[in-house]
């Protein structure tokens, strides 16, 4: 984080480098500029994963540790934000918060897509602070609590001097680092805009710090960090890679050799080099490049990454086969989690398993 | 126009000069023939006498009538002027926002926009084309976060202060010429989000004129901070100052006992009941209309120094003018005929006092002194977006209003008021009749 804080000047956008989303970008930036916003950020609602996850027993939860998200009327201020993993039993809301929103709507269900809007400020605040160590579980819960609370050296007041000198490095406020400018100050001041109505405080009850959010309601937004969902993004690409991406290329590549093309369905993704053979059935899959797939194969709802060597008669359903593996005549796979370069013996039978090498840990 | 005299050889004959020549001459000989002609020219003249240029005797030698175009936000049923500004936004690399819905037939000639599809929809992230603190003021402006006449102008001029600290000349051009040329699609921009307020077209007109009075001689730090000064004395004078000295003007005009009636939300109306109340007793009425709902802001915040306030909807005007003793108003700005533009709403306010007997006074500085001369609200005004009449709520009867065709909704936002309905017009200069605003512009003008 300290390199951050040298090399920029202005506002950051922060991304997860595992993030999938079609989200019109302009919709969190413009919360972020509108409202001379400290941070925003984007969330989607979770659904449920529809198909079984394959080397996975029983269901999970989509959401595994729930956050508790409290929008403001407008769905677009943040106001609370708590996580199930630290609260014990009861949600605490401030009564700081109630008085200035009365309304809370809570949600969960709520998919952070980890991708920020943050001013420069918070930049140089982190690059002081180092007690904080998580952007997305400490320092946005840090920011909205903030919202509610004042500068923690206006509370202390005058007569704990001394002790404000040693708790200095310690108690580093967002406050302190918050610039306001103040001739921009004046032109809100002669306007007549005000976000909340029936009391007698100006807009934003005079709060430097505010926090927004853009919830999607529709388009598509994964972050691909556990295993159910990276299948699950791959099931959607075939639907979605025309519309997006490169309408011009066909699913199934040019260079890929297909003896039967009737039977490759029309939402199956199908990469460079690949050669399938005769009556091969090929369903709902993505299939990488230079694969082999030899004949009478039943592929269905699988996901092949490159490399792979699928030999005769075989049958896979719900499968997910890492690279360079080769599965030998006659297997019967379903629900399976295939390493990467695992040989499977011929006519092998194998229902909701994950076989991995010794060698590589691979976390479901 | 030489040129072609001197190819074409149409005119009186030269004395001693050449036949027409065809273009086989070369340049320095085709130079030295317009040269020749231009002296011929002149002697002519001087012979006649009297130089033409200025045919109305008693007019002042400086002062060339200028020709004023239509502007363009007023043509927008006129598909060869719509063609010209996307021509022009398509240079200046600004994008070109979408009108939106039905328009009523009477105001078919202005542009309506949507607050739900923002103009920044179709730049890229971050601008590269447009300063962010510019896009940052757009959209601001576009989604009615900032508002009113004062507020507007201040934020267009911190942030033109902001560009201006970042500007750096490129190596081969003038300061003096390159800021200007890089103002203009910032211009456009804002003008595509909102349409440009009176005082922010007059503020923009200062800048420009400082940036090209810039001597050439100056470093460029020395000239861009010359150039925040100027912003800043501005910012003191016209706005800050002005305010102050209205205030205490329109004191003067205010006795004890008074029964004040206002109207929407002014920024100078609310300074001068505020600093008033403190020396006098009155009370207030603040009449309020929808779609905008601005009395709400006044109400709360002359409820919070401490005045009587009553609120009503202008619908109630009427009955509650015969109480009122005099009538406070904000404007947008004020007309080189004495008309006053102001929020809409104003005029029927104007419009009952008169026939209530009650003095109209309006309040405005002088930098939203504006050239221009209407004598109706159609002619030039802005549409705002026709959904903010919806009512949010369910069942809302015009809900599904662009599926019914013979329907269109109006949402309009300035009006203008006649001079005969207003009594004062107080300004930092003084207390001023209506009809001596062309004075004042007069003098505006030698000045500068």
């Amino acid at each position: 984080m300290e390199p951050l804080s040298t090399v920029s000047q202005t506002d950051v956008l922060v991304l997860s480098c595992d993030l999938i989303t079609d989200v019109a970008l302009h919709e969190v930036v413009d919360l972020f500029r509108a409202h001379d916003a400290t941070v925003s950020m984007l969330m989607k609602k979770a659904h449920e994963p529809t198909e079984m996850i394959p080397g996975q027993k029983g269901k999970k939860k989509p959401v595994e540790q729930r956050d508790f998200i409290g929008v403001d009327d407008t769905g677009k201020r943040l106001l609370f934000m708590a996580n199930e993993a630290d609260l014990d039993e009861e949600l605490v809301i401030k009564r700081s918060l109630l008085q200035k929103h009365p309304r809370v709507h809570l949600r969960t269900g709520l998919v952070d897509a980890h991708l920020y809007c943050l001013k420069k400020y918070v930049v140089d605040f982190l690059a002081e602070n180092r007690s904080l160590t998580s952007l997305r579980s400490e320092l946005i819960p840090y920011l909205v609590r903030k919202q509610f609370s004042s500068a923690a050296c206006v509370r202390q007041g005058r007569d704990s001097k001394e002790q404000d000198q040693k708790k200095d490095e310690k108690s580093l406020d967002i406050y302190s680092f918050v610039k306001g400018d103040s001739l921009l100050e004046l032109a809100p001041d002669k306007s007549c805009w005000n976000n909340l109505r029936g009391d007698m405080s100006e807009a934003f009850h005079g709060g430097r710090v505010r926090c927004y959010v853009h919830i999607m309601t529709e388009g598509l937004c994964y972050r691909v960090n556990t295993l159910g969902l990276y299948i699950e993004a791959n099931r959607q690409v075939p639907k979605l890679l025309p519309a997006l991406l490169c309408p011009e290329e066909p699913l199934v590549h040019a260079s890929a050799q297909v003896a039967d093309r009737t039977l490759v369905g029309s939402d199956s993704i199908i990469g460079p080099s690949t050669q399938v053979g005769e009556k091969t059935s090929i369903k709902h899959s993505v299939i990488g490049t230079t694969c082999t797939i030899k004949d009478r194969v039943k592929i269905t709802n699988c996901i092949i990454m490159n490399s792979v060597t699928i030999e005769d008669g075989c049958s896979l359903q719900n499968c997910l086969i890492c690279h360079n593996a080769v599965i030998e005549k006659g297997a019967d796979l379903r629900d399976c989690l295939i390493g990467s370069g695992q040989r499977l013996e011929p006519k092998a039978k194998h229902l909701n398993e994950v076989i991995v090498g010794s060698e590589q840990l691979m976390e479901i | 126009m030489a040129a072609r005299d001197g190819l074409s050889g149409v005119g009186p004959p030269l004395a001693g000069g050449q036949p027409a020549a065809p273009q086989g001459l070369s340049k320095e000989e085709k130079l030295q023939l317009r040269k020749e002609k231009k002296q011929q020219k002149k002697k002519r003249r001087d012979e006649m006498g009297q130089p033409a240029d200025s045919p109305i005797l008693g007019q002042p030698h400086t002062q060339l009538p200028v020709v004023k175009r239509v502007p363009e936000h007023v043509q927008v049923d006129d598909p060869a002027a719509q063609k010209r500004l996307a021509k022009k936004l398509e240079r200046q690399q600004v994008p070109l926002r979408p009108d939106y819905g039905a328009k009523v037939n009477l105001f078919s000639h202005l542009h309506q926009y949507s607050r739900k599809v923002p103009l920044t929809q179709q730049m890229s992230i971050p601008a590269i084309a447009i300063h962010p603190a510019v896009v940052r003021l757009g959209l601001q402006y576009s989604q009615g976060l900032l508002n009113g006449s004062n507020a507007r102008c201040l934020a267009l001029l911190q942030v033109f202060r902001q560009v201006i600290r970042d500007y750096s000349t490129p190596p081969s051009e003038e300061l003096s010429r390159d800021l200007v040329a890089k103002l203009k699609p910032y211009i456009s921009f804002l003008n595509q989000c909102r349409p440009l307020s009176a005082s922010m077209g007059n503020a923009i007109k200062y800048l420009k004129k400082e940036i090209s009075g810039l001597s050439s001689t100056l470093r460029e730090e020395e000239a861009k901070g010359k150039l925040q000064e100027s912003i800043d004395k501005y910012v003191r004078e016209k706005i800050q100052l002005a305010a102050e000295a209205i205030s205490k003007y329109a004191f003067e005009k205010i006795s004890d006992g008074d029964v004040i009636l206002v109207y929407g939300c002014s920024s100078l109306v609310n300074r001068t009941l505020c600093d008033a109340h403190t020396k006098r007793a009155f009370r207030v009425i603040v009449v309020d209309s929808r779609p905008r709902l601005e009395g709400r802001d006044t109400l709360r915040r002359l409820v919070r120094e401490g005045i009587r306030c009553t609120y009503v909807m202008i619908t109630a005007i009427s009955y509650v003018l015969p109480e009122v003793s005099k009538v406070l108003l904000g404007a947008h700005a004020l007309l080189a005929n004495g008309s006053v533009m102001s929020r809409v709403g104003t005029s029927q306010i104007a419009l009952v006092s008169k026939a209530y007997n009650v003095p109209v006074l309006v309040c405005c500085e002088t930098y939203k002194f504006c050239e221009r001369v209407q004598t109706d609200s159609f002619v030039s005004n802005e549409l705002d977006d026709p959904d903010d009449l919806i009512l949010p709520r369910k069942g809302a009867q015009l809900g599904g209003w662009k599926e019914n065709t013979s329907l269109r909704l109006l949402n309009l936002v300035y009006d203008v008021t006649p001079p005969e309905l207003v009594d004062l017009v107080i300004t930092d200069l003084g207390m001023i009749p209506c009809t001596s605003v062309p004075v004042v512009l007069r003098v505006k003008n030698v000045e500068q």
